[in-house]
């Protein structure tokens, strides 16, 4: 297919562009210019997203020079759920900091949100390995600078912590990939599996790859970086943060995992990954409820959640294929639940610490009765995440429920029926500070109109999931390399 | 499609959307929302009535709609459900309007009265939803959208209590979820009603059927508030009184109630239930709470709380019902589902009147306020003498029932839990009365409202007359199709010729 008709370079040259071209241009020019930039992004995803839905998955060779040389990109079902959903998301934090920064800081976020958003779409389309390794260094450095944009000392702190564990992942990442490329002489994930062989070389590469890729996405215990990141960013990069960025990792994580067959080698760590989901659940849970700043709550609940995904590695093996398919529905679908979710909470919380002024739990009170439309964004969210009905949330975690039945994994489903009630007791326990009554009336700072929509209109969506699950998960189930390698 | 396949969906949007747009009403225009509320309970028993037509002409009406690959979300009208989305949908209207009453002048109307059109939806899922899958997420909903409602007054006796109600509910609706979701594992979705495919799997894991029976149980009966899972009941009474009687008797424990009226008669069968002994645990845990509720409430002297502890008794009468195998024990059950909920929304309207117009909480404050209040305690008498057991008060009809259940049943001894209760009953009701009809009046109110009525306002008292009236037609048209007990014996004829 010509250039002019596949979207897939756009998705890429866009953003990469538009990083350039609003660090050169004028600040009053770089929000229009974004704005047209989101604007073709969401187009470029939805073409995309006609062709494979009516075409299947599509291929595309940059300028036409074919792997293994040039880079190869592929947009099967999973990639183009992702590219759609990335910019659904990108897009709504992007409006909502358009009106939640001041000039001076809006005029620097639009580069770096540019970069987060060409290296999220390089990673979701990349096809071989150094290309994810491309995307997942931009990344890191489009979100390092991101946190380290609020610029108090804390957040500093945060940023710095946070670009040595993200270095150190990609570190051993590319370690990983360099010895793979070594053993078997090409970077292309599908010639790398066709080739694939169990020998001391590719354990190490594999070791170095996978122990990079769960710092990155913060698996329980690898994931202190992760709250003060993203708890002490500012709101909308919050958003970005926990929704996308983490989810980039984790599926190369899993693309690597299903792809190169890898749990059939190593069958006692999917049970030991699960064990580390499981304990992110259940300490994520719990440090949630400890927390005393409201953002700090949200930012541990994605420790946890991070855990529910993670429960697909024991699950997707298993001596049955329907068991696996379950599995990897429900992983998928719980990440696209907790995406728009988490994405909705971060933003209503940030409304809400911009109403009280403060980002305590305490300074809460009130805010039920004066400012209810966040709070109804808060708690459609936390239907989601808590997995309670009907959600986005409550269907992955049918899902993931079903699938341990069937494998006969029973113990997961005891993690993920705590791990339902720990969720339900941290969110509510910041419900309960709203509905506290004050005497002070309102006296409340009152946020744009359209941050509190763009907040709910996320949170909606993670609740509509509930009546729409099918369309997502027809569309994974497209044929793709990951797809086709399930066990 | 028919266009009465509709009527399900369109029973439940009516509140939904009367819930979205009164969220979004601003808080001061409060005749805009105070009609939009009425106008939507009217609407919604307009399309009840159309279901009561199709359903008569064993017409069921029904929409799906594909939610998981192989799993539907189904909203079907059968007999079962129109009884309780009849009951919910008419107890909703009256509700509605004391509500507006009671909470004339006070802040966050939007909020309360979004909230509770979301619970009505949620109670009307829960009555048309077609599996358990169905019933499920609306049973969850409820939880959601009770909790704003019991916390309302955000002080911290009701956050407490909120909490309270949380740990209960959600534990419970845990325990559902893995009774729900461990039959599918073992059969696939099976609708309501299916009794066929659950006998094959009970042919094949008893064990496995036994242990689902008993999580499905479990985790509902926190709702129903069974001994020993009644005590967020008594505690959430901090909430307003039009809360409380959503939670006594339109909505909550009524959920929990009508749900194991489905999973015994819809989901295993009576017939099943009764052969694979599951009945008999229950009959005794029903009778215990009976008596032991019945013995709690006696000790109270808060209004509020003896009536709590009055339905934690008086809703085990449902399952009490359920477990006695015959057709006259069924109708008992069924028919009480309705009786209970038209007798204690009148007590709780009542107790609502006492505390607004004079301050009353107390039951030794009642002295005399008879001659104060004369309307409102005449429709607390009525509640309080059905809830004994007089007739013609509906009560009675119930009871009449449940006890020829009984000896249908060969399991005598109910008779005696039911002669024990009655007794009981009579125990903490009949001193309320004589105080308000008989004592003399002791000293003031303790907090006399100023209004130009010498009864409570008319937006209070209208709903409990009303309710209080519909108590004593029950019992004396109790021969009509349309009363609970003609509905209850249409039900039951289906199930045991089934």
């Amino acid at each position: 297919m010509s250039m002019i008709f596949s979207p897939i370079p756009w998705l890429l040259v866009i953003p990469l562009a538009g990083a350039v071209l609003t660090m050169l241009i004028p600040w009053h020019w770089r929000s229009p210019a974004s704005l047209l930039g989101i604007l073709t992004q969401l187009m470029a995803s939805l073409i995309l997203w006609y062709q494979v839905s009516h075409f299947g998955p599509q291929i595309y060779a940059m300028a036409d020079w074919q792997a293994p040389l040039g880079i190869a990109l592929r947009a099967d079902g999973l990639a183009t759920l992702f590219i759609l959903m990335s910019s659904v998301i990108a897009s709504a934090c992007a409006l909502y900091a358009h009106v939640y920064l001041s000039l001076a800081k809006r005029a620097n976020f639009w580069p770096l949100l540019w970069f987060l958003w060409a290296s999220l779409n390089g990673i979701w389309l990349a096809a071989d390995t150094f290309n994810l390794y491309v995307g997942l260094e931009l990344l890191t450095f489009a979100a390092v600078g991101l946190v380290a944009f609020s610029s108090d000392e804390r957040s500093l702190e945060a940023s710095i912590r946070y670009l040595y564990a993200a270095l150190l992942g990609s570190m051993a990442y590319l370690l990983g990939v360099a010895l793979l490329y070594g053993a078997q002489g090409t970077l292309a994930m599908d010639s790398l599996a066709d080739t694939w062989h169990w020998g001391p070389t590719n354990q190490v590469a594999v070791t170095l790859i996978l122990g990079g890729l769960l710092l990155k996405t913060a698996v329980f215990p690898l994931h202190t970086w992760l709250p003060p990141a993203h708890g002490g960013a500012l709101t909308p990069v919050s958003a970005l943060l926990s929704a996308l960025v983490i989810k980039a990792s984790f599926y190369i994580l899993l693309r690597f995992w299903v792809e190169f067959g890898i749990y059939e080698y190593l069958p006692s760590l999917s049970q030991l990954l699960g064990a580390l989901g499981a304990g992110a659940i259940i300490w994520g849970g719990w440090m949630a409820l400890k927390q005393t700043h409201l953002k700090m709550v949200v930012a541990y609940s994605t420790v946890a959640q991070i855990g529910y995904m993670s429960l697909i590695f024991p699950l997707l093996v298993s001596d049955s294929s329907e068991a696996s398919l379950m599995a990897y529905q429900g992983g998928m679908l719980m990440l696209l639940a907790h995406a728009f979710a988490k994405a909705g909470m971060f933003l209503a919380a940030g409304n809400l610490i911009f109403c009280t002024g403060k980002p305590d739990l305490q300074s809460l009170a009130g805010m039920s009765r004066y400012r209810p439309l966040n709070i109804f964004a808060f708690g459609l969210a936390g239907v989601s995440l808590m997995g309670l009905p009907p959600s986005g949330g409550f269907n992955a975690k049918w899902l993931l429920l079903q699938s341990s039945f069937m494998s006969g994994q029973w113990w997961w489903i005891v993690v993920l029926l705590i791990g339902s009630l720990l969720s339900a007791a941290y969110i509510f326990r910041v419900f309960a500070y709203t509905y506290k009554e004050t005497d002070r009336g309102d006296t409340f700072n009152r946020p744009h109109l359209s941050l509190e929509l763009i907040a709910l209109g996320l949170s909606v969506i993670s609740i509509l999931w509930a009546f729409l699950s099918v369309w997502p998960l027809n569309m994974i189930s497209l044929p793709g390399p990951l797809m086709e390698a399930l066990p | 499609m028919n266009w009465t396949d509709w009527l399900p969906l369109a029973v439940l949007m009516t509140s939904f959307l009367a819930a979205t747009i009164i969220f979004m009403l601003p808080e001061q225009k409060h005749i805009l929302r105070s009609t939009i509320n009425l106008g939507a309970a009217c609407i919604k028993i307009l399309l009840i009535v159309f279901l009561i037509q199709a359903v008569l002409q064993q017409n069921y009406p029904e929409v799906r709609l594909e939610v998981l690959p192989g799993l539907e979300l189904i909203l079907r009208a059968d007999s079962l459900a129109i009884l309780f989305a009849g009951l919910s949908s008419v107890l909703w209207l009256f509700t509605t309007l004391y509500a507006i009453g009671y909470l004339e002048n006070s802040p966050n109307r939007s909020r309360f009265f979004g909230y509770f059109s979301l619970c009505v939806a949620s109670t009307m899922g829960i009555s048309l939803a077609g599996n358990l899958f169905t019933f499920l997420i609306f049973y969850e909903l409820l939880t959601l959208s009770t909790y704003p409602l019991v916390v309302h007054r955000g002080n911290a006796a009701s956050i407490k209590a909120g909490r309270s109600y949380l740990i209960y509910t959600l534990t419970g609706g845990v325990v559902l979820l893995l009774g729900v979701a461990s039959l599918y594992a073992l059969g696939g979705d099976i609708a309501f009603g299916d009794i066929e495919r659950t006998a094959e799997l009970m042919a094949h894991s008893p064990e496995l059927m036994t242990l689902i029976f008993i999580l499905l149980i479990a985790g509902l009966g926190v709702k129903a508030a069974i001994f020993p899972f009644h005590g967020w009941l008594p505690t959430a009474m901090v909430a307003p009184a039009p809360v409380s009687a959503l939670l006594h008797a339109v909505a909550v424990v009524k959920a929990g109630a009508f749900g194991i009226v489905r999973v015994v008669y819809d989901v295993y069968g009576i017939e099943l239930s009764w052969q694979q002994g599951l009945l008999y645990p229950i009959a005794i845990i029903a009778s215990f709470t009976i008596l032991y509720g019945s013995w709690r409430a006696l000790q109270q002297i808060d209004i509020k709380k003896r009536l709590a502890f009055s339905t934690v008794s008086q809703v085990s009468y449902i399952l009490l019902g359920i477990s006695l195998f015959g057709p006259l024990g069924t109708i008992g059950g069924l028919v009480h589902l309705l009786h209970q909920g038209l007798m204690k929304v009148t007590l709780f309207f009542c107790a609502g009147n006492y505390a607004e117009t004079l301050g009353i909480h107390k039951i030794h404050e009642l002295d005399g306020v008879g001659k104060r209040m004369p309307m409102t305690s005449v429709a607390f008498t009525i509640g309080a003498l059905g809830m004994i057991g007089l007739p013609p008060v509906a009560g009675f009809i119930s009871k009449w029932y449940l006890g020829m259940g009984a000896l249908e049943a060969n399991m005598g001894w109910v008779i005696f839990v039911l002669i024990g209760s009655s007794l009981l009953n009579a125990a903490y009701f009949l001193p309320v009365l004589k105080r308000i009809w008989f004592n003399p009046q002791q000293g003031d109110w303790p907090h006399e409202a100023h209004t130009s009525y010498r009864d409570a306002i008319p937006l209070l008292l209208i709903p409990a007359l009303v309710t209080a009236a519909f108590s004593v037609a029950a019992g004396l048209f109790a021969s009509s199709i349309l009363s609970p007990l003609g509905w209850a014996e249409l039900i039951t004829l289906r199930e045991y010729l089934r």
